[in-house]
């Protein structure tokens, strides 16, 4: 392109960001939301990512470190499965509140100022940093947070970062190789017939 | 004749076609399969599903674990680039505020339009759907019959590979013996629904979906579909060899790489292209049509995206296949002293009468599901079954309080986990956490069931589009503006989708999630159904169509419309297969009339 036309497209382009002012359209409405500085609409979706390719992560060391206790709180190693620590799960939770796309800012907000709350509670409780308590002490802090509905009023926002946080944890944890071992996937192989249920689930089902 | 840029094109063509998608796709097939030499117009860039599909990729291997983004609208390895509810540079607007007055419009710039990621659900319309209005006084009908498009609907599912029964039910019709492919075998969730649901007397199917659950039979579909045609025959049964049939792995929505569902990209234009008879050209934002001044379309003036410099391509025939709502707006972007308003739009019904699918959900959790022993369920990448409209008698005996019918969709299974895999269990975990959050998170996966009502929308004066007085793109073509509004016809009908779906869950033991609510909240927003329809309507009489049966314009006797702005009415079938059908009919006829010397 030469430079007559790039200035001329350069014009145009924002001749029509400001009519899209002007008519004064949310970002999330249809039609004429803002591109967001991501990966953009074009995207190579056979490359593998990894949390911090994108865009710059958030958490300080003692935040990361916070989450990664709440985060093994929440999903602890068992036998038929690691810790979402162990898995990294911090730095997707990392990923996702640095994200620049619509949303995430209030995720970030809601993470952040959670794991402050959480670091800050335990300091009053126990006198320690959320790191630093035995299990017994994490969970009575989370027992108080970990069910919106029943959440004490002083507790109510607590509870809407824990259940964003565990939300957060699953999603992280159940989509690495291990997660989906553990919650029992067992596709994405491919197969030369496909036979249904197996007899065993049609029996449990009363269907066979 | 290949895949161009724009200093490479032809003097002339016999056929420009505007748009690759399920539209211009089966147009340039027809017609480059019959000889003609054609020209493809594409907005977006070239794109091909055989590289480029992360068909094992996991949600892992993603950004922001594969979840969706304003960049990625349905997720990140979902087949869709530059496209989405909103496109860069190329706005839309909505003549109200009203958030239940606005459409939602989706768009996919790239070579195959939205047939690289669609649902690839593929109904047939049945015998009154094409003369709804003839049934109940509402709507129109159609200036054709279900007859008439009967034969190319058999050649379409022939072609693309569809799979599904013919159980011979009431407006749901059969397909002729040796046309569909074998159904696959119903999941655990949907056997039980089945099974709980004709309790209720609802009849649970399997669908018909465009995936080739065994090859496609190369010796024997050339010869019917392309008869005293053996060039095309043998492109076609080559074609037919390359696609290999589905292995029961990976989301159907990313594309796939061995082309065992329909795409454009992988079945209408890779033989097109092996005849030799189809240019090209990609990154080609056609902007209008041009006219003589005595009847007859010249060619297209289109933008190349490459350089941002202007095109012109002249045709004998010019075809507009770039979306419903897209013609609309290449036509009334077309302006002429004989078409001061657009066009082969003397009836000014361009951009009229635009119709989305109603739609409505909902969701429930099903303990029978629970702790099922571990099987693999990702099947053919979408569902296996489906609920036809069933309550025809009871609907024209005025029972309903709604004129037409809807069909249900089943989402369920052990889908491969996901950034919400095991989220937003609270209400069924009483919010644990720790080891117990685990065996929730096993004991609950694929438990979960999901019912989506996809219903028919009457058209209305209150639906249409035409363009924003103001606004234009980056390339400063006008825009549409989008008028819009449901009729309690809808409004009621999605109020009934969701009561059916929480007896349906109900009949299954399972709890409703969020209950069903009144019908002006239960719908879903116009154009979220993303089965936009209408626009070009085709009809008997001139003045109140834009088209014939055809999809010719009736101005401009070479100037046709293959996408679904033809249509009529928007039965509660997904548009595609009828799309594809009806570009198939219209192509044949062009073809014809070429030989005759008629355009
Ligand atoms: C998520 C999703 C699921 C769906 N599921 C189903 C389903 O299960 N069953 C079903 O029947 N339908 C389904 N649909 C709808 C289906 O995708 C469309 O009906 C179908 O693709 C329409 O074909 P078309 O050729 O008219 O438009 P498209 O497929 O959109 O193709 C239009 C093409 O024209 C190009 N174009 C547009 N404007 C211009 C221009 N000015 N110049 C040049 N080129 C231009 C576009 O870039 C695009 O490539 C689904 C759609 C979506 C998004
Ligand atoms: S499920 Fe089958 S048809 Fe769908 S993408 Fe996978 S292999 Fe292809």
């Amino acid at each position: 392109m030469d430079r007559r036309t790039a200035i001329k497209w350069m014009l145009t382009a924002a001749a029509s960001v400001a009519a899209l002012r002007r008519d004064s359209f949310g970002a999330d409405e249809p039609g004429t939301g803002a591109p967001a500085v991501g990966y953009g609409t074009d995207p190579d979706l056979l490359k593998v990512y990894k949390p911090g390719d994108l865009w710059q992560l958030t958490f300080t060391a003692a935040q990361r470190a916070t989450a990664a206790a709440l985060c093994d709180t929440i999903i602890p190693a068992d036998a038929k499965g690691p810790s979402a620590s162990s898995l990294k799960v911090p730095d997707f939770i990392d990923e996702w509140i640095s994200a620049p796309y619509d949303g995430h800012a209030a995720d970030k907000k809601t993470i952040i100022d959670g794991l402050t709350w959480l670091d800050a509670e335990a300091q009053k409780r126990f006198k320690n940093d959320f790191t630093g308590l035995i299990a017994s002490q994490k969970n009575a802090i989370c027992d108080d947070i970990c069910y919106t509905a029943k959440a004490k009023p002083e507790f109510t926002k607590a509870a809407q970062f824990f259940k964003k946080f565990r939300d957060l944890t699953a999603g992280g944890y159940y989509t690495t190789p291990e997660g989906m071992k553990d919650i029992g996937y067992v596709g994405n192989v491919p197969l030369a017939t496909f036979d249904g249920p197996p007899p065993e689930v049609l029996k449990k089902l009363g269907l066979a | 004749m290949p895949l161009i840029t724009s200093n490479k094109t032809q003097p002339t063509y016999d056929v420009i076609v505007v748009g690759s998608g399920a539209a211009g796709g089966q147009t340039a097939y027809t017609c480059a399969m019959e000889g003609a030499k054609v020209l493809m117009l594409e907005a977006g860039r070239n794109y091909d599903p055989v590289t480029e599909t992360p068909m094992f990729q996991t949600n892992g291997q993603a950004p922001l674990r594969g979840g969706n983004t304003t960049d990625k609208p349905f997720g990140f390895h979902d087949a869709t680039v530059d496209g989405g509810w909103s496109v860069p540079g190329e706005p839309y607007t909505s003549a109200s505020d009203d958030p239940e007055r606005k459409f939602w419009w989706w768009r996919a710039r790239m070579m195959g339009g939205r047939t690289n990621h669609w649902g690839r659900i593929s109904l047939r319309n049945g015998p009154y759907d094409f003369k709804p209005y003839s049934r109940d006084g509402l709507g129109f009908d159609w200036p054709l019959r279900y007859e008439d498009v009967a034969p190319y609907y058999d050649k379409t599912e022939m072609l693309v590979g569809v799979f599904g029964t013919s159980p011979g039910m009431e407006n749901t019709p059969d397909s002729p013996p040796g046309v569909l492919l074998p159904p696959p075998k119903a999941r655990a969730g949907e056997m039980l629904a089945q099974q709980r649901a004709k309790q209720l007397g609802i009849p649970v199917i399997p669908i018909h979906r465009a995936v080739l659950t065994v090859q496609q039979d190369a010796n024997r579909l050339p010869a019917i579909l392309h008869p005293n045609n053996p060039k095309a025959q043998r492109v076609l049964a080559d074609a037919m060899r390359s696609r290999a049939a589905c292995f029961w792995a990976t989301p159907c929505g990313r594309g796939c790489s061995i082309k065992a569902n329909y795409q454009s990209t992988t079945v209408h234009i890779p033989p097109a292209l092996a005849t030799g008879n189809l240019d090209i050209l990609p990154n080609a934002m056609a902007r209008e049509v041009t006219y003589d001044g005595s009847g007859k379309a010249t060619g297209v003036i289109y933008i190349d995206k490459a350089t941002g410099q202007e095109g012109r391509v002249q045709g004998k025939v010019i075809v507009l296949a770039a979306s419903s709502a897209e013609s609309v707006r290449i036509l009334l972007n077309s302006k002429s002293a004989q078409f001061p308003n657009g066009l082969a739009n003397s009836s000014g019904k361009v951009g009229k009468y635009i119709m989305d699918t109603v739609g409505a959900s909902l969701n429930g959790h099903i303990p029978a599901l629970e702790d099922l022993p571990l099987h693999n369920e990702d099947g053919a990448g979408g569902a296996h079954v489906y609920v036809p409209w069933w309550l025809y008698k009871e609907q024209l005996a005025g029972k309903l309080g709604f004129a037409r019918g809807y069909h249900i969709e089943f989402s369920s299974g052990r889908h491969m986990p996901s950034a919400t895999t095991a989220a937003g269990m609270e209400w069924i975990t009483g919010g644990s956490y720790g080891r117990k959050f685990k065996e929730d998170a096993r004991r609950y996966y694929g438990t979960a069931m999901g019912f989506a009502g996809r219903g028919e929308m009457i058209p209305n004066d209150d639906s249409y589009c035409d363009l924003d007085p103001k606004m234009k793109d980056k390339w400063g073509i006008p825009v549409l503006r989008f008028h819009w509004k449901w009729s309690a016809h809808e409004t009621r009908q999605a109020a009934h989708m969701q009561k059916t779906f929480a007896a349906i869950i109900e009949s299954m033991g399972g709890k409703v999630r969020t209950p069903p609510t009144e019908g002006r909240k239960a719908i879903e927003p116009g154009g979220k159904i993303i089965h936009e329809v209408g626009g070009t309507i085709m009809g008997a009489d001139p003045k109140t169509s834009v088209t014939n049966q055809w999809c010719q314009t009736w101005d401009v006797k070479n100037l046709f419309i293959t996408d679904g702005g033809p249509f009529v009415s928007n039965a509660d079938k997904n548009p595609t297969l009828t799309i594809m059908a009806l570009a198939w009919r219209s192509s044949d006829y062009i073809i014809d009339q070429l030989r005759k010397g008629n355009l």
